[in-house]
């Protein structure tokens, strides 16, 4: 193997470190950072894509540190796609000082999901997750003016040290036990031996890492704040790129590592495993996501403990522990990042046209700007679960998937937790639009209504994301083909 | 003549509509001529009625509701033409009687399907359509109480309108149950399982009841009667007219129709207490009566009472354990046939005049009037004569109902036709006193000015006194018409 | 072709969203007589024979992965239901003519919701009957919450609320059948049989799902807030539709998927009908706010519809059809009167301050409407309600004979409450120092004239429901034979 080869093999990776540090220099030379350095980077994101679509199909490298495979370049192309968008968002801030430091950043955390998404090793995703990591605590403490960011930042980084602390703890167990740190690997090991004590915190403690990226409950708590406290496209990118790739890597880790551990969750069968653990996080999370948004008056942080509870949603697909459940968790994610990089979108406009992001900034948006309120409308429904809507069919493939895998319905108590927190959401969501559409007549008499001054390309990005939600809802075969396709 | 029947039932219905569409305010004329129209049509009918076959004429039949066997079947026999002559003279008479008290043209619209109503009841011959004609009566009725009635008006509509109803479901659910137990709606074919004991047990008693509190409160039978006086004393007179003429005889012809055909068993069973209720109707109603102050109320109870001998005849014919004698079941049935075409001529009259009175003096109390013979004789004569008639004076058309009734109840349930006897001198004790009060005596001080009887008056009046007359003289040329279906019909019964 | 009535609709619907308002109300009108046209044409072109199956219209794959397909298919009850829908988009659209803000939201809105009945009414793939299902349900919040009247937010989350719950249960029910028999397919799970202990829990989760939407005591309680909050169009789609949404979907769905199922709990269902007929009209009488005593009259009518069903005959079902015919139309005209012709010129609904007016003065053709309306909502033969209400009451005799006394006793109580709505609200008498006038102080020229489409809206909607009490057979000869090929008949 060389050098050249294994360059042309992990080219996507190096087209986005050669934009990101390109994107440092235009930020220390152009006066107009901002613009020139987004420029760049789109442009570098796209380059990047068309270089996934050059790869061969199926290649690993290095007992699995690098991964060539359809599901991996899938991914890898959808975190693109989120970056891209991404970047979009950060035109809509008011010109920052650091610009190219701050794209560079988004563009190196986008690095760290490809890599957290090409690997199947212990180690490599350990490297990737550390690189998104850190990348994000910066991003999201970016706004120095803003005390909220640098809460955000610093909780976020408290947090998220110590569960890599625990993650590389984990590792370190099981690689102990097993002796090796390839999941492939680890899984022969794990089918001979029976799993001991040792073995099983091991297993815990690898899984408690991960759940903190994904903000399941009880290790969310850093979720409302990042999310309410960061600069928006910070905040757009953890709640998007950073879930759909934990999301991958987890299903990895779980569906081939530590296969053999499953266990099952099933109501009246349960047996010992990490389907049981997963379970567990997932009704927490939707219980605990779902009841304390129903408090918020600020739409981002009901957006942040949607999130938990959306995270709740997608677990159950890893619940149902095979194929089926690993492509609607998948899809889920997808859909759901989707929405939320749009829903930041109308955040961030309406943020900078009103000076915040409670409800009652987001009065009468229906007669401010139409097309927002009608955006927004697509995504807050499609979160609830409306159809025609992407988020719709996304929970009815994980709640069948789920049905589909126990005997005699046994993940019912799951499914049915899943419908009770749906409906509880659905009350806050039209919360949101209630304060969009139906304010609009209370406020009207009391003060002018002024028109939400957005400019083209932020208000074709976000109309764009509300098209792919509504097309995703209605031909959504369009997605879970490719994914069901390319789960081996 | 095929269509003939539905023609009678449509023509009213188009007299409606035009009424409320021509651009003339005043519906009176359209009404009247859609009368004539209508009347025509029933002369016609009974022109080519034969008098001598048994069963029903100018039958049309076609499917209707198939899934629940419910047929468009009209048809007439002798009393369903009767019964339309009678409706074909009395409303006419009504609106002649009164012209619209606002002047609005929605008065005789309802009217009018008020009488489309009545054509298709009377000729009716399957249950679904028989209910549907009754039910449609109800909210015509209902409105002509409420929104021109006097006072105490909503309270008199709401009473008719309900216990109308109630009565009505009662019906229905006892009819869907016989429907389901013997799979037909047809009043013939009911009338033919009847004879042989349509229901046994339980149930039979059930729907028994449900059919005759309906019927019970249509007619009115004591004590299911509490609604009349108020209605029919707070209706206009013209409403009032077609209430007590032709309405209460929707309730007769049930019995005739429904309940005595069907439940021969059940009748003869509870027979003796069915003729203590009619008993009861005949005797307290004109003890009611005499102690009203008003005149229509007076009138309303009396109507009571001569419904009452209806229902004597039939019940003492359908209950009477004794088997009777030929001929005077067909006494006993001809007097209620017979007093139902009179007494809805009579009764009419009766509440025409009393309209007359209020028009001219503006109240309507026993003691607003005196002396009026003084004043109108031509008033008082033509209405002595009415109120003679419905006495049931020998020469009128009364007496000749009555007579037959008690002639033939007489035989067939002798202690309550005495008892009976009693009604008839206490109604006359009424007519007598209210002659006393207002036509004899000194000539009351608001009475000075009243004008004797109107040429348009006049005009209603005499033919409709001398129709009465000429029944009561040579009756025959009415029982002719449903000669054949007493015949029968006491067969069915006896 | 009776498929193009969906795409038409939402086609209308996305068509306004991009027009200045000034043409929303037209296109919206527009669509929906296409609409009409189309399931008029459908109706007197396709043979009878054919409409005894659910026969299928287009069945295209959709996502292969999970069996899903856009599978529409057509018979003789989803005919009479998108007739009616079409009847009432029409007419729901004459009396909005006036809406005078917002006019792109509010018909948008309306279109959505029309456009999803037809869906559902024409679905033969669980996935895609359930999708039109939910998707009528936002749309019904902002109608109400946006252009409502009394207690609208507070109404319109109530509604909202009420019908996700239900369709949670819905979408347990569906999934399950999904999952046990492996398809989405109506026409083959209405084949497939299921084990009988999975039946006796997912009937009633997946029927009681249905029944909140079609307002099952007691779980009806968000219906006559709802429509009394509703602007007078959202009110006659809402009652007068969208609750039959529930009680098809319960039809086609819960009792021909699960026949062992609905037998065991038939009893029961019937239990609930005959409670909900007798309490709703008892709720009714004591009603101050017109159009409540109107919302809980679509619950007791909607009793009727559910005894139907609970009779488990071809003759209490087919009846139950009509009843959702017959009723669609009925509330419309109602809602109409009340609504539209009443409130927007009186400005009140409370029924002691009508009394005081004597409108059958000063309105006639809204006395006459409403006359009508009432006559036809207590079940008078000569309109449709009869001709429902007789056939579900001969089915429930064989099967309930004692529901059919409760129920007749219900028949009175509906009368009752109706008689005393129309007599205050129409018919009230002013009353100057304890005399009662005959006549009123209110002159014609204090209220805007009934206008031309709201009479014309109103004609429709009498004509129907004479022209089907009349001679029911019209539609009974297409519900009965689609009805006895359903498998839940005893």
């Amino acid at each position: 193997m060389s050098y050249l080869e294994l360059l042309k093999l992990a080219s996507p990776e190096a087209v986005v470190v050669l934009t990101a540090l390109m994107v440092l220099s235009i930020g220390l030379l152009s006066k107009r950072a901002m613009a020139a350095g987004g420029f760049v980077a789109g442009v570098g994101v796209i380059i990047s894509i068309v270089t996934i679509l050059l790869l061969p199909t199926n290649e690993t490298l290095f007992g699995g540190m690098l991964v060539i495979s359809p599901l991996a370049s899938l991914f890898k192309i959808i975190c693109l796609v989120l970056a891209f968008f991404t970047i979009v968002l950060t035109q809509t801030e008011k010109a920052s000082r650091h610009a190219g430091e701050y794209l560079a950043l988004v563009l190196l955390a986008t690095v760290g999901l490809m890599l957290l998404v090409g690997s199947e090793e212990l180690l490599m995703i350990f490297i990737g997750l550390e690189l998104l990591g850190l990348s994000l605590y910066v991003m999201a403490a970016f706004d120095k003016a803003d005390l909220r960011s640098a809460e955000a930042g610093l909780k976020y980084f408290l947090f998220g040290s110590t569960s890599s602390a625990f993650t590389l703890f984990g590792i370190s167990f099981i690689y102990g036990m097993t002796g090796a740190t390839g999941l492939a690997a680890i899984s022969t090991k794990l089918a001979t031996t029976s799993v001991q004590p040792l073995l099983a915190v091991g297993i815990v403690m690898t899984l408690v890492g991960f759940a903190f990226k994904i903000a399941a409950a009880p290790f969310h708590l850093w979720a409302p704040d990042a999310y309410q406290g960061a600069p928006v496209p910070s905040a757009a990118f953890i709640a998007s790129g950073s879930k759909v790739a934990s999301f991958v890597v987890l299903g990895k880790i779980v569906f081939i590592g530590f296969s053999p551990a499953q266990g099952s969750a099933g109501w009246h069968a349960m047996v010992a495993g990490w389907s049981p653990v997963l379970a567990a996080l997932a009704a927490l999370s939707i219980v605990i996501g779902n009841l304390v948004a129903l408090a918020q008056s600020n739409v981002r942080r009901l957006l942040a403990y949607s999130a938990v509870a959306h995270a709740g949603y997608t677990l159950i697909g890893f619940v149902a522990g095979d194929r089926e459940g690993f492509s609607a968790a998948l899809f889920y994610t997808t859909i759901y990042a989707v929405t939320l990089v749009g829903a930041f979108g109308v955040v961030g406009i309406v943020r900078r046209e009103t000076g915040g992001d409670n409800f009652s900034n987001f009065s009468g948006l229906a007669s401010r700007s139409p097309l927002l309120a009608g955006c927004m409308a697509v995504f807050m429904l499609s979160l609830a679960g409306i159809p025609p809507l992407a988020g719709f069919f996304g929970k009815f493939y994980l709640f069948s998937a789920a049905l589909h895998a126990g005997a005699n319905q046994a993940l019912l108590w799951l499914v049915a937790l899943g419908l009770i927190g749906s409906f509880v959401s659905l009350y806050y969501y039209l919360l949101v639009l209630k304060a969009v559409f139906v304010d609009a007549s209370l406020l009207a008499a009391t003060r002018p209504m002024e028109r939400v001054r957005s400019d083209f390309l932020q208000r074709a990005t976000v109309a764009v994301l509300a098209a792919a939600v509504v097309f995703l809802g209605v031909m959504p075969n369009v997605l879970t083909s490719r994914i069901l396709a390319a789960i081996p | 003549m095929v269509g003939l029947v539905t023609a009678i039932i449509l023509i009213p219905l188009l007299g409606a509509l035009a009424v409320c569409t021509w651009p003339q305010k005043n519906g009176r004329p359209i009404a009247l001529v859609f009368n004539v129209i209508s009347a025509g049509c029933a002369l016609m009918l009974w022109r080519n009625f034969d008098a001598t076959a048994i069963g029903l004429q100018f039958v049309e039949r076609h499917a209707w509701i198939p899934s629940i066997n419910g047929e468009y079947l009209v048809g007439v026999d002798g009393l369903s033409l009767l019964l339309v002559l009678l409706t074909s003279l009395v409303i006419p008479f009504a609106l002649l009687a009164q012209p619209a008290p606002d002047g609005s043209r929605a008065f005789y619209a309802t009217m009018l399907v008020m009488q489309s109503a009545l054509y298709g009841t009377f000729t009716a011959q399957n249950f679904v359509l028989w209910f549907l004609f009754y039910e449609m009566s109800l909210i015509p009725g209902f409105l002509l109480i409420k929104i021109w009635g006097g006072e105490n008006r909503d309270r008199a509509s709401t009473k008719f309108f309900l216990y109308t109803f109630l009565g009505s479901v009662a019906m229905l659910l006892s009819f869907l149950g016989i429907y389901l137990a013997k799979g037909t709606f047809d009043f013939a074919a009911l009338a033919n399982l009847g004879k042989n004991g349509v229901l046994t047990g339980n149930f039979a008693w059930l729907a028994f009841a449900g059919i005759f509190v309906g019927l019970a409160v249509k007619v009115p039978l004591f004590p299911f009667h509490t609604w009349l006086p108020d209605a029919y004393q707070t209706a206009p007179t013209g409403v009032s007219m077609v209430l007590t003429g032709v309405l209460s005889k929707m309730g007769v012809y049930g019995f005739v129709r429904l309940l005595l055909p069907l439940f021969p068993n059940e009748i003869r069973v509870i027979g003796p207490w069915l003729l203590a209720l009619v008993v009861c109707s005949i005797v307290f109603a004109p003890l009611a009566a005499w102690a009203q102050r008003d005149l229509k109320r007076m009138i309303a109870y009396l109507s009571i009472n001569h419904l009452g001998y209806c229902m004597l005849g039939l019940f003492a014919l359908a209950a009477s354990p004794a088997v009777a004698a030929r001929i005077d079941a067909h006494a006993a049935l001809s007097g209620v046939f017979m007093q139902i075409f009179n007494h809805g001529i009579t009764a009419a009259m009766l509440f025409y005049f009393v309209g007359l009175l209020e028009q001219r003096r503006g109240l309507r109390g026993i003691d607003n009037f005196g002396g009026l013979m003084q004043r109108t004789p031509l008033l008082c004569g033509w209405m002595s004569v009415a109120m003679f008639s419905s006495l049931g004076l020998p020469g009128l058309n009364g007496f000749v109902g009555e007579f037959l009734i008690f002639k033939g109840s007489f035989a067939m349930a002798a202690a309550f036709t005495a008892i009976a006897v009693i009604g008839l001198l206490i109604t006359a004790i009424v007519f007598m006193r209210v002659m006393q009060s207002l036509f004899s005596g000194p000539l009351a001080e608001s009475c000075i000015a009243f004008p004797d009887l109107l040429r348009k008056e006049k005009l209603v009046v005499v033919p409709v006194t001398l129709l009465m007359f000429a029944i009561g003289i040579v009756p025959q040329f009415i029982f002719n018409i449903f000669n054949t279906t007493v015949v029968h019909m006491a067969r069915l019964l006896s | 072709m009776i498929a193009w009535t969906i795409y038409v609709t939402f086609g209308g619907a996305i068509l306004l969203l991009f027009l200045p308002r000034a043409y929303a109300r037209w296109i919206a009108l527009l669509t929906t007589i296409g609409g009409l046209i189309l399931c008029l044409v459908t109706f007197v072109q396709t043979p009878i024979p054919d409409l005894a199956h659910f026969t299928t219209l287009v069945r295209v794959p959709w996502v292969p992965a999970l069996g899903m397909n856009y599978h529409l298919a057509l018979d003789g009850i989803s005919l009479t239901m998108v007739l009616v829908t079409g009847i009432s988009a029409v007419s729901t659209v004459f009396f909005s003519w006036d809406v005078e803000h917002r006019q792109n939201e509010f018909f948008f809105w309306l279109l959505l919701v029309v456009g999803g009945c037809y869906g559902v009414f024409l679905s033969a793939d669980l996935f895609l009957l359930f999708v039109f299902y939910e998707l009528v349900i936002v749309p019904k919040y902002f109608l109400i919450a946006i252009f409502g009247s009394t207690n609208k937010e507070y109404g319109a989350m109530k509604l909202t609320l009420y019908s996700f719950f239900g369709g949670m249960f819905v979408f347990v029910g569906i999934l399950v059948a999904y999952v046990a028999g492996g398809s989405l397919d109506l026409n083959q799970l209405s084949q497939f049989e299921f084990s009988p202990q999975l039946q006796s829990w997912a009937f009633p989760v997946l029927f009681l799902g249905f029944a909140v939407l079609a307002g099952i005591w007691p779980l009806h309680t968000w219906a006559p807030t709802g429509h009394a909050a509703a602007p007078t169009a959202g009110s006659m789609l809402l009652a007068g539709i969208v609750m039959k949404l529930g009680s098809y979907a319960g039809l086609r769905v819960a009792m021909n998927l699960f026949p062992e199922g609905f037998q065991m709990w038939s009893k029961w269902i019937a239990v609930l009908a005959v409670t909900g007929i007798v309490y709703a009209a008892a709720v009714a009488l004591r009603q101050r706010d017109l159009k409540f005593v109107i919302g809980y009259s679509s619950v007791s009518h909607m009793g009727f519809v559910l005894l139907g069903f609970a009779t488990a005959n071809a003759l209490g079902t087919s009846g139950a059809v009509l009843q959702m015919f017959s009723h669609g139309v009925i509330a419309a005209l109602l809602f109409a009167a009340a609504g539209r012709m009443i409130y927007r010129r009186t400005h009140t609904r409370e029924l002691d301050a009508l009394s005081e007016m004597n409108l059958s003065h000063v309105m006639p053709f809204a006395a006459f409407t409403f006359v009508i309306a009432t006559a036809a909502s207590m079940g008078i033969p000569g309109f449709s309600g009869f001709a429902a209400e007789i056939t579900i009451l001969i089915g429930a005799w064989k099967t309930f004979p004692i529901g059919v006394w409760i129920a007749g006793g219900g028949i009175v109580l509906v009368a009752a409450f109706t008689l005393r709505a129309l007599k205050l609200s129409f018919f009230g008498e002013e009353r100057t120092e304890g005399k009662i006038k005959n006549g009123t102080t209110l002159n014609r020229e204090q209220f805007d004239p009934i206008t031309i489409p709201e009479k014309i809206g109103a004609c429709m909607l009498m004509l129907t429901t004479f022209a089907v009490g009349v001679y029911p057979k019209l539609l009974l000869d297409r519900i009965m034979p689609a009805v006895e090929t359903m498998r839940f008949l005893r």
